[in-house]
């Protein structure tokens, strides 16, 4: 008979992530190691204030008291953190002269993304053109925001230009001791982002268009933060569907975003992190810690991610619901393939009365991928008529994937309302067959099936990211003949 | 059109079909019929190329050549379509989006230009007319949430978009109601013709009184039991199965 659809889902899923590529760049580097000689070398060479130093040392001395997380389920050999460079600054990359310069393997990702010519450009370092010039065309964004009395810069400017802000709500979210890889990044981040959208003002603008042209340096140890204001919005997109090569590999950032009354945030990532090889050499270790407060009244925090690249991912975006009637959202889609793992999920944690949250995740495990989700929700012991719903659908594709879903509740109000869905599902061999019986390959039927699985995050995204994050899942999929 | 010959099938070692034999031709309407769980709907997924059943002997030719080896999308490329008994439902895919797909990966196999998006719309809400189903079917997901009825006039709808040239129709009348049955049926007798061959597998007359066949067959226990014409199905209906046994 013919070639068994399982050898087919096989060789689709066992195919090499072909697109990662290297950018030689040119950097200042400190020594390797870690110590308070090191973090004042930072501090300093950022000419951070004193309290931000004080900040920073305090949180290296928490660190050197905590161990490495063990709880999670994934696997990787030790790091070494003596032996990592904690502060490089990024140089200018070569600039190329066209884009015949860059391997063609990428510009044919980059096509089947559907990344715009321009921007292609501007990832793959290449001289753009004056009409759009990342500088003027950052400009106009920045005269756009300012005009809205929006702050968005990088954090180190944040530092020197907004301390205020910057020491009101550093750390109020994710605290130095909240976690080992938190802890880290408080003592030795490098750069990120900060938002500040002021009360009243809808951002004019997705700050993901202005974030996506700048996305190709991102930090080993990130530090974003981002503040909505009485009755502000925003929404927030990270990362890019260009496939992302670094040469740290290990990455721990911090993300902290906080809602006063009425506002609102909506933070979308979108992460195709080099996984490693088909052997799962190599891979980005990406430990994220993510967290949003929800502290005024009716405000609302909602993540949306979708994650298709790292060797291993840990990482859990949570929201804390403080403020009464707030509303806490998480909806996710990871993708393990090959030798990835992740161990991903969310907390919803419900202090405020009449809060509300909702977790909607999706997992798709192939070829040896092992996907674990976590979902904690907890009500507190005051918190009156708190309401969640969960569901997590985990689908496998072929024999050798996992998938594990660990859900926590904690619930210590009586009026809570909770709601929890999970299921786990083999790749349809039915639906695989009703589709090939109407003339579309297994190939394409994959892709058709999952994206269809993951709907109801899609449908959660900017619309633009919507379409780039389901060629995503099909080029993540695809088999090795493109 | 379509020769089984001795087929012999089933899955792993053990046999669901016995040396089946039937010689199709092209234009003609074929009946089979048969009491539950005697193989029927295997022999209709055989002929789609599933592969979780196995060939043990016998040959399919179809179209002159053995489609033995070819895979089901590519039997489908071929001109062979399968009415299913139970169509399975793909949530979170848009019914219009996975039709205009399937028509574009056939077209592909020979080697024709993708329908326009529009031009696509539009048939796609003739057929949806035709066969009685709201135009909201166009924003649905595959199957999802269907009644059973309204599965069944959905498979009809794809029949008539991908334009195949052996159709096999799997207890379509089952689950569909009095006026179903006519409008079905009437969809499907204006997409006969001298080219296109049908096998309906079905329990009941009633649908045959719209669909006129050429010959009935009845199955049982994986084989071929008894052919003939429109009578034989009537006599089914009057003297039950005990009759033949
Ligand atoms: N995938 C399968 N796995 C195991 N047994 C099967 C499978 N498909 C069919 N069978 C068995 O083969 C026999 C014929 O089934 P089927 O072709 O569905 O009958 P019919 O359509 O005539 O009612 C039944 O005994 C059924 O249980
Ligand atoms: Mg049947």
């Amino acid at each position: 008979m013919s070639k068994s659809t399982k050898q087919q889902i096989e060789d689709i899923t066992s195919s090499e992530y072909q697109y990662g590529f290297t950018t030689k760049i040119k950097e200042e580097r400190i020594p390797n190691g870690l110590n308070e000689e090191i973090i004042k070398t930072i501090s300093a060479i950022k000419n951070e204030p004193d309290w931000l130093l004080e900040w920073r040392l305090k949180a290296y001395n928490r660190w050197l008291k905590m161990s490495e997380p063990n709880w999670s389920n994934l696997k990787y050999p030790k790091i070494d953190f003596q032996d990592l460079c904690y502060y490089s600054a990024p140089k200018q990359k070569k600039k190329l002269n066209s884009l015949d310069e860059v391997d063609p393997e990428l510009i044919k990702t980059y096509n089947k993304l559907g990344i715009p010519l321009n921007e292609q450009k501007m990832l793959s370092g290449v001289a753009v053109d004056a009409v759009f010039d990342s500088v003027s065309v950052a400009t106009t964004f920045k005269e756009t925001l300012k005009k809205a009395g929006v702050i968005f810069c990088s954090f180190s400017e944040a530092v020197q230009n907004h301390p205020d802000l910057i020491k009101k709500y550093l750390g109020t979210v994710v605290p130095i001791s909240d976690n080992y890889y938190a802890a880290l990044n408080s003592a030795v981040f490098s750069d990120g982002s900060f938002v500040y959208i002021p009360k009243g003002t809808k951002c004019p603008m997705e700050l993901s268009t202005y974030f996506r042209i700048n996305a190709a340096n991102t930090g080993q140890f990130e530090r974003t933060l981002i503040i909505a204001d009485e009755g502000a919005y925003v929404s927030y997109l990270e990362g890019c569907t260009a496939p992302m090569r670094d040469e740290n590999q290990l990455h721990a950032a911090v993300v902290e975003l906080v809602t006063l009354d009425n506002a609102e945030i909506k933070y979308s990532t979108v992460q195709n992190w080099y996984p490693g090889d088909k052997d799962g050499k190599g891979g980005i270790y990406n430990f994220v810690t993510k967290r949003g407060l929800c502290k005024g009244y009716k405000s609302k925090i909602s993540w949306t991610q979708i994650e298709t690249g790292s060797a291993l991912t840990w990482k859990y975006p949570s929201c804390v619901l403080k403020g009464d009637n707030s509303i806490g959202e998480f909806y996710s889609v990871a993708l393990s393939n090959n030798f990835q793992q992740a161990d991903t999920g969310t907390k919803m944690i419900h202090i405020g009365n009449n809060t509300k949250s909702t977790i909607i995740s999706k997992g798709i495990s192939a070829g040896n991928g092992q996907q674990t989700y976590r979902g904690e929700v907890k009500v507190m012991k005051n918190a009156i008529n708190a309401r969640n719903r969960s569901e997590c659908d985990s689908i496998l594709i072929g024999s050798k994937s996992g998938a594990h879903t660990f859900p926590y509740l904690d619930i210590r109000n009586a009026s809570a309302k909770i709601e929890h869905e999970a299921t786990t599902s083999k790749i349809g061999e039915e639906q695989l067959f009703y589709c090939n019986q109407r003339g579309i390959d297994t190939e394409d039927a994959i892709a058709l099936i999952i994206n269809g699985f993951c709907k109801s995050v899609f449908k959660k995204l900017p619309m633009e990211f919507a379409v780039e994050a389901q060629k995503l899942m099909e080029v993540s999929l695809e088999g090795s003949v493109g | 059109m379509l020769k089984i010959k001795n087929l012999t099938a089933g899955i792993d070692d053990k046999n669901i079909l016995n040396n089946i034999n039937l010689n199709i031709n092209s234009g003609e309407f074929h009946v089979i019929m048969g009491t539950n769980g005697t193989g029927k709907s295997t022999l209709g997924h055989i002929l789609a190329g599933k592969d979780n059943y196995n060939v043990h002997s016998g040959d399919i030719i179809y179209k002159d050549k053995s489609i033995l080896d070819l895979s089901p999308d590519e039997r489908a490329h071929e001109g062979i379509f399968m009415s299913f008994q139970y169509p399975v439902s793909i949530p979170g895919v848009n019914t219009m989006h996975f039709l205009r797909t399937a028509v574009n990966s056939i077209r592909k196999s020979k080697n024709l230009d993708e329908i326009e998006p529009g031009d696509f719309i539009k048939l796609f809400k003739e057929k949806l007319e035709l066969i009685g189903l709201k135009s909201e079917f166009s924003k649905r997901s595959v199957n999802d949430g269907f009644s059973g009825g309204e599965k069944k006039r959905f498979e009809i709808i794809q029949m008539l978009l991908l334009n195949p040239d052996l159709i096999i129709l799997d207890e379509t009348d089952s689950g569909l109601d009095i006026d179903a049955i006519r409008i079905v049926s009437n969809g499907i007798n204006a997409f006969r013709n001298k080219n296109k061959s049908f096998i309906l597998i079905t329990h009941y007359n009633r649908i045959l009184n719209y669909l006129k066949p050429d010959f009935v067959h009845v199955m049982l226990n994986g084989t071929i039991v008894k052919s003939g014409g429109k009578e034989l199905a009537v006599e089914l209906e009057e003297k039950g199965y005990e009759w033949i046994k």
